[in-house]
């Protein structure tokens, strides 16, 4: 039985506000509980909600950004439930009418193909705080710091068929909501929060009944946990069973989702429009404010690099896939160096580097001044791509700066001609019998005179002169 | 000097015939004197401080012109570091650590705040019997309700135990106690005064107003209670012209509309006349009458009393014992902490319109209730929108009736019925007004202005030169 | 509409609000009584007109993105009716 998985994402993203959404406390992280939450953001009597313009064009930022719809008269509604981090016991969200609508958005697969990945909507509301369950036996503490912090809910179409295409969707959107700067993306501190619609059904058929995926706090978690329900899903059907709708937690720990029931009952949110805040309009010149105000798109930036830079589409989109990358790269070809072996190192030694030590482009030890340094001393002919190796190393190790480590470590290429021949000529000389043989016609020894005379120059001698050189002395 | 309204006060004070502190002390003793219940909390300490401190301001000409007046404060509006009650168990301990903004506006006035008044339990009422701490008298008749929810405050206006009390009107709740306390009651134009601070019933519908004998008096408080406010989204950004300087107008020519659903069946006869009396005399002024139609008038009872509810019930979820307020005792668990603070916190009219707009949002329902009766609501403000093409204000009674028996109305759905003739101003936001203008059987009776949007001014003139011409403003139950 | 007792109880624990078994009927009957009225609004041709939220026709305003709020966390501790290490206090969720 050949069964297809569908898969849909609704992804909260906080907005990187100063203030929350409607009240003037600070939205920063990792404050004492409760000293940024104020009587807004705790609901007490007699308060009301002002809506923050900032969260409005970061919406609205992102709408223009998937191409989608813009509402021009949203509208926010109440979510009626209780529960003790929800302070109002509503939350203020958006139902019938979100400021963003339809738009799209280009993924690409890892087979190099794109696809589409339909936006339904993307809605304005205001975040829970933080219930604490390990911090007293008898009770569970509330820390209201994180209510009211501003979310943007992006809600995609089911248009996702398997894990892979789900992650490749969520790291665009990660990648996006970054590059146009509204969000920072932190997933360990839940600024990017991921949940997962997933079912399954046989080919042609309607839509199965869908699980929701909740507590994925890493893209690696997202792959695993809806593998996970895939089979979890597929096993229940093939044994006869149905699946129930329902909300699962996922378990990072004991890799396992396991269903909510707690937050199933009585789940009649009674949405109605709040009436402490009344429709936002949106002018058709704060959309064209917004839009010039825009950075270039992952995409567009994509396409630069594949028409002016000439890169191949693969390096484009690996560089251009974090926004942090693409800035890393730019920086270096702004400094004139040629923009093929930029992007070689980028991908090559610096993120086999980063890798290795689980670290964020934005902590590598070598600027990206520095590391166009070492390229042009490539160039120039002061050092080879081999040594640029060493020094690289040497300067991951914060043994000092490009010119610093050639000088102190005296690797500057030899280049002088004579220097290079009388090497050469030393090696013909204790190597006779190979000598020989290259002359009866084993044309492949060039590389083992390549390698003594290297080997004889530690390394610096040019490595086009010694060919040059060598060819000329054999012949 | 309990006799004089404020614009006399304001004199008295600027003549130095007395201090803020001599007419402040003199108040404290009248309320003490007080069986009406008219308080929930006398704040004497604060009042004498404050009194003091207006009479410096006023030595140093530094004083504006309400500087030193005492006022009874509606004990919905937060008041820091006093106990804010809404006339709830639910917040019976609950010091509030925030001002309203009303309350601020008054405060830089200089104005010299008496105490809390008494009320519905969060202003679901029309009676004053939902209060936790129980019914207010009514001055005129102390076995009578003064009429709800601001029934404190009315009650104090009318005794003289305060010369201005500040009330809420979500249906009614500062004209229908107004018209029963023999007062002057405002609810102005939704929007016009903010609601940030003011514990809220129903938020579309909710507006905060002045209390007073006369319409000068509620002319001189408007102008220091009006104003737009950046805490409230719902504030008007628009100026507050100085509602006193129209009072002298001339109402010669004023178009006056009579709509005949206002003067129904359930109409008492003797409040039928007294309205009708009054309208002659405005004839008698110059003014033109004619009669209107507002077709879904009857429809605004089971549209406020969706609406509302809904509303409310979503209002009052953050009343959970878990921030500050009522907590039970001992909760087993976390819905048990739900249940049973809620339950033990809240008084039965209350609970009954959280259970009507829990109900009538549920999934299945919204369309037929809620959706419903935001298109009803339309219809009610088109009907006035058409009217007042025609006529610059519309009268008619408050109340179909004078004040009734303390106990006498038990069941829920009579005492929403009589409120038929002031649901529509709130559902349409418009601003309205009773004014004292006879009795009937010995008891006050209100005439209704209703104006359009913004029309407070014009309504406070037609309203003044009537006082001008009558005295029944200037009745005290002390005189019977 | 009419309401069922059962009915009445589920809408009380969607409200978190706990009617006793003792009082149920009452309940039911008094909250039936009330939607008679309410009732009422299904009789009533509203043709086309547009369901209205808000009296007033007017729209959001927008605040400027300001941290003006300062830390009184201790003030509004001190009414809350449990509190320890600096949070609010509920018997344990269990999730």
């Amino acid at each position: 039985m050949t069964w297809e998985t569908v898969i849909g994402l609704e992804i909260h993203s906080q907005l990187k506000t100063k203030s929350k959404i409607f009240s003037g406390a600070s939205t920063s992280f990792g404050s004492k509980a409760n000293t940024q939450a104020c009587a807004v953001d705790l609901g007490f009597p007699g308060v009301l909600p002002v809506l923050n313009q900032e969260a409005v064009k970061m919406a609205l930022r992102f709408g223009l950004s998937v191409n989608a719809t813009i509402n021009k008269n949203s509208i926010f509604a109440r979510k009626n439930y209780f529960y003790p981090d929800l302070p109002k016991g509503y939350q203020i969200s958006q139902f019938e009418i979100p400021i963003v609508g339809n738009g799209a958005i280009d993924i690409t697969l890892d087979s190099g193909e794109n696809k589409m990945v339909g936006i339904t909507r993307a809605h304005l509301e205001e975040d829970a705080g933080k219930s604490i369950h390990d911090l007293y036996d008898d009770y569970t503490a509330i820390d209201l710091n994180r209510a009211g912090t501003p979310l943007l809910e992006i809600v995609s179409e089911p248009d996702m068929s398997s894990a892979q295409e789900a992650v490749a969707y969520a790291k665009k959107i990660h990648s996006l909501v970054q590059y146009i700067d509204i969000c920072d993306g932190n997933m360990q501190e839940g600024s990017f929060r991921c949940d997962a619609n997933v079912s399954v059904r046989k080919k042609g058929d309607k839509l199965g009944t869908r699980a929701e995926l909740k507590n994925i706090n890493s893209f690696k978690f997202l792959e695993k946990a809806i593998n996970l329900e895939v089979d979890r899903q597929i096993d229940i059907l093939e044994e006869g069973g149905s699946v129930i709708q329902e909300t699962r937690l996922y378990d990072s720990i004991k890799n396992e989702t396991r269903s909510m029931r707690s937050k199933e009952e009585a789940n009649d949110y009674r949405y109605f429009p709040d009436p402490d805040l009344l429709p936002v309009a949106i002018s058709d010149e704060l959309l064209i404010e917004i839009k010039k105000e825009l950075p270039e798109l992952p995409t567009e930036k994509k396409l630069r690099f594949v028409e002016k830079l000439e890169l191949s589409s693969y390096d484009a989109e690996v560089l251009t896939s974090q926004k942090e990358v693409a800035d890393y790269f730019e920086i270096m070809i702004n400094q004139e160096v040629d923009a093929k072996l930029s992007a070689n190192w980028v991908m090559g030694e610096l993120s086999a580097a980063l890798n290795k030590n689980q670290l964020e482009i934005s902590d590598s030890p070598i600027s990206a001044n520095e590391l166009s340094k070492l390229l042009s001393r490539i160039t120039d002919n002061t050092i080879s791509g081999k040594i640029a190796k060493d020094v690289f190393k040497l300067m991951w190790d914060g043994n000092g700066t490009v010119d610093e480590i050639i000088e102190k470590q005296g690797l500057k290429q030899v280049t002088d001609s004579s220097a290079i021949e009388s090497i050469i000529d030393d090696v013909i000389a204790n190597n006779p019998d190979q000598v020989q043989q290259y002359k009866d016609g084993n044309s492949k020894l060039l590389g083992f005179f390549v390698g003594q005379v290297m080997k004889a120059s530690q390394g610096k001698a040019n490595p086009k002169q010694v060919n040059e050189i060598l060819n000329e002395k054999l012949s | 000097m309990h006799n004089l309204t404020i614009a006399e006060q304001i004199k008295g004070l600027r003549n130095k015939d007395f201090s803020s502190l001599e007419l402040t002390q003199h108040y404290l003793n009248r309320i003490n004197d007080s069986e009406l219940n008219a308080f929930i909390s006398v704040t004497s300490n604060q009042a004498l401080s404050q009194a003091k401190e207006a009479d410096k301001k006023i030595a140093n000409g530094k004083s504006s012109s309400l500087t030193g007046i005492p006022y009874a404060h509606k004990d919905i509006f937060c008041t820091k570091g006093v106990k804010t009650t809404a006339g709830s168990k639910m917040l019976d301990s609950f010091i509030s650590p925030y001002d309203a903004t009303l309350t601020n506006k008054l405060n830089a006035e200089n104005m010299v705040m008496l105490g809390k008044t008494n009320m519905d339990e969060f202003a679901m009422g029309s009676s004053n019997e939902n209060s936790y701490f129980g019914p207010v008298q009514n001055p005129w008749d102390k076995a009578k309700v003064p009429g709800g929810s601001s029934g404190g405050s009315a009650a104090a206006v009318a005794a003289r135990i305060s010369p201005f009390a500040t009330g809420t009107d979500t249906g009614g709740s500062i004209r229908q106690p107004a018209s029963l306390c023999g007062i002057t009651g405002l609810k102005p134009t939704y929007g016009r005064i903010s609601r940030y601070g003011m514990i809220a019933y129903a938020s579309s519908l909710d507006q905060a107003g002045p209390l007073t004998r006369t319409a000068e008096d509620a002319a001189i408080v408007l102008n220091a209670m009006a104003g737009f406010d950046t805490n409230d989204s719902t504030s008007a950004n628009k100026s507050v012209p100085n509602y006193t300087q129209c009072l002298e107008n001339s109402v010669n020519g004023l178009k006056i509309g009579l709509p005949k659903e206002y003067f129904s069946d359930g109409l008492d006869k003797g409040v039928e006349k007294v309205v009708m009396q009054s309208i002659k005399e405005y004839e008698s002024m110059g003014a033109k009458v004619q009669e209107v139609s507002l077709p879904n008038t009857v429809h605004a009872i089971p549209a406020y009393y969706i609406v509302a509810p809904c509303e409310c019930s979503s209002n009052l979820s953050r009343f959970d014992g878990v921030k500050y307020g009522y907590r039970c005792e001992d909760p087993r668990d976390l819905n048990d902490l739900y249940l049973r603070s809620r339950s033990e916190g809240f008084g039965d009219e209350v609970k009954r319109r959280i259970m009507i707009g829990t109900y009538a949002l549920s999934a299945g329902y919204y369309d037929a209730y809620y959706l419903k009766a935001q298109k009803v609501r339309q219809l009610i403000s088109e009907d006035f929108k058409k009217t007042f093409k025609d006529v610059d204000v519309i009268m008619s009674p408050v109340s179909p009736s004078a004040a009734f028996d303390l106990g006498s109305v038990k069941d829920p759905v009579s005492m929403y019925l009589a409120d038929i003739y002031t649901l529509s101003v709130n559902l349409a936001g418009l601003p309205g007004m009773s004014i004292p203008a006879g009795f009937s059987d010995n008891l006050p009776v209100g005439l209704q202005l209703i104006g359009n949007h913004w029309s407070e001014e014009l309504l406070l003139n037609v309203a003044h030169q009537f006082q001008m011409r009558t005295d029944w403003h200037n009745y005290s139950p002390a005189d019977r | 509409m009419s309401l069922d007792n059962k009915k009445v109880k589920e809408i009380a624990y969607l409200a978190r609000l706990n009617i006793e078994d003792s009082e149920i009927e009452q309940s039911t009957a008094e909250l039936n009584n009330i939607l008679k009225l309410m009732d009422k609004l299904g009789e009533i041709d509203t043709g086309d007109a547009q369901p209205m939220a808000h009296p007033l026709k007017m729209s959001q305003r927008l605040r400027e993105d300001n941290v003006t709020e300062e830390d009184l966390s201790e003030e509004f501790q001190a009414i809350a009716p449990k509190t320890g290490k600096g949070h609010f206090l509920v018997p344990t969720v269990i999730e």
